[in-house]
């Protein structure tokens, strides 16, 4: 039991990052809180992702001179990506976000929601 | 534009230094806004030597626009920089990530196989992958200068 | 000692970020956290992730939020009732997850899966096929440039779509329009 939680403890506490901002992302009211859930959800996952990618002794992979252990590139190249992904994601959203407050005057979900009864 | 921030360009206390608000703010960015510039050029054209690349030294460029639009103003910043400079140079940078591949093509390889642009294929590669990253970077520089001008508040603003 | 103290700290950032009503104070959390995790990437060897991450994360999107924030001109989030459905739907999926990681292989172990299939090939012929030293570099711009086509592409399309959403709302502006209801 013990060795499990020694061995196992880096993934246990990402996925606690992770399900953070999950619960940001349901539970939160204010739409400005739910884009910051949300990107606090995508740089846990690349935490896990990169954390994959470490090796014993393994130094950062730029090539050097004499033998060497590199650390894996793969899913550094991948989470790169994904990182320009997630800031062109939060860029749309709030850009979105200004014209609900055009629109409806607050970026609370409840008080918006409110409002689209009345007028449905 | 409008005619209260007519008013206000009008009754700006002249271009004398010493009467100029903010002035530790303007000295302090017309010092820093060169090297903030030759930095991200830095890191765009080391990608291949160290930590770096197209998009890091991109957002580097773009955060030095925003730099100097927050401390002269939009109206100064876009003149700098117009809306249709940066909304071309949006678009042009993808183009020349596509067009070095079409380059490829038409030197006899496939798509973005940088090897057969020159007879050295060493040499054809470092080209061929300092070419798209500047392309990463004009894009990258340009998408974040506009996303800051399209959210920011005008003068004239609710 | 560091490994495990930066993971808690960051989940004290996220916890943090949370619990605060004030919005200035939560994106100004949620910058130190983009920060703290530009210093873990460092300590987990990606150097190119975390200088991505110190200019995007602690950047761009900090200057994003608080435009944002100055425009809507809304300081105080709502007092928020517990959400009971939404924190029984977050523990179930936890507790699945934790179910998935006793299959996960050790961590830092040579001998993983995701180490052995194609990595030796590049970090052997990076440099006699391309000229460049840097591995991350080589192969998001030569090994996988299609994909970096497609990120350029999927970043000037945001560009695109603030344009299209702000632009002409933005000229309007003077013509009196007004909220709707």
């Amino acid at each position: 039991m013990i060795e499990i939680i020694l061995t196992k403890y880096n993934y246990w506490i990402y996925i606690v990052l992770m399900m953070t901002g999950f619960y940001a992302v349901m539970a939160k009211e204010n739409l400005i809180k739910k884009v910051i859930g949300l990107n606090i959800f995508q740089t846990a996952v690349f935490l896990f992702y990169i954390s994959l990618s470490k090796v014993d002794g393994g130094t950062a992979p730029i090539l050097i001179n004499g033998p060497v252990v590199y650390d894996n590139p793969l899913p550094q190249v991948l989470i790169l990506t994904a990182i320009v992904v997630s800031v062109s994601v939060t860029a749309v959203a709030l850009a979105i976000i200004l014209l609900i407050y055009k629109a409806y005057g607050t970026i609370e979900e409840d008080q918006i929601l409110e409002m689209n009864k009345h007028n449905d | 534009m409008s005619k209260q921030s007519m008013q206000r360009i009008s009754h700006d206390p002249g271009s004398d230094i010493t009467t100029q608000k903010h002035v530790i703010r303007r000295t302090v960015a017309k010092i820093l806004i060169p090297f903030i510039q030759l930095f991200g050029l830095y890191v765009i054209a080391h990608g291949e030597l160290g930590p770096g690349g197209g998009f890091q030294g991109g957002v580097i460029l773009g955060a030095s626009v925003i730099v100097y639009i927050l401390v002269f103003g939009l109206d100064e910043g876009r003149k700098r920089v117009t809306e249709k400079t940066s909304d071309l140079l949006v678009s042009s940078g993808a183009l020349i990530y596509g067009g070095i591949g079409i380059l490829c093509l038409l030197a006899g390889g496939n798509y973005l196989q940088y090897n057969v642009l020159l007879p050295d294929p060493k040499l054809a590669s470092h080209l061929g992958i300092l070419g798209v990253e500047i392309g990463i970077g004009i894009t990258v520089a340009a998408v974040m200068i506009t996303l800051f001008c399209e959210t920011v508040r005008r003068d004239d603003d609710d | 000692m560091i490994d495990i103290a930066i993971p808690l700290f960051l989940v004290a950032c996220g916890i943090a970020v949370i619990l605060m009503k004030d919005l200035l104070s939560s994106i100004m959390v949620f910058t130190v956290y983009s920060l703290v995790m530009a210093i873990e990437w460092v300590r987990l060897n990606a150097v190119d992730v975390a200088i991505t991450e110190a200019a995007v994360g602690a950047g761009i999107t900090t200057v994003l939020f608080l435009v944002v924030l100055s425009r809507t001109r809304s300081e105080e989030s709502s007092g928020s009732k517990s959400n009971w459905p939404a924190l029984a739907v977050t523990m179930a999926v936890t507790g699945v997850l934790i179910y998935g990681t006793f299959d996960m292989p050790r961590l830092m172990d040579p001998a993983n899966a995701p180490n052995v299939h194609l990595v030796p090939y590049f970090l052997d012929y990076t440099y006699k096929d391309t000229g460049v030293i840097n591995v991350v570099t080589a192969i998001l711009a030569s090994y996988r440039g299609y994909d970096t086509l497609g990120e350029v592409v999927v970043v000037s399309t945001a560009g695109l779509c603030t344009v299209l959403l702000l632009r002409q709302a933005g000229k309007d502006r003077g013509k009196g329009a007004e909220p709707r209801a």
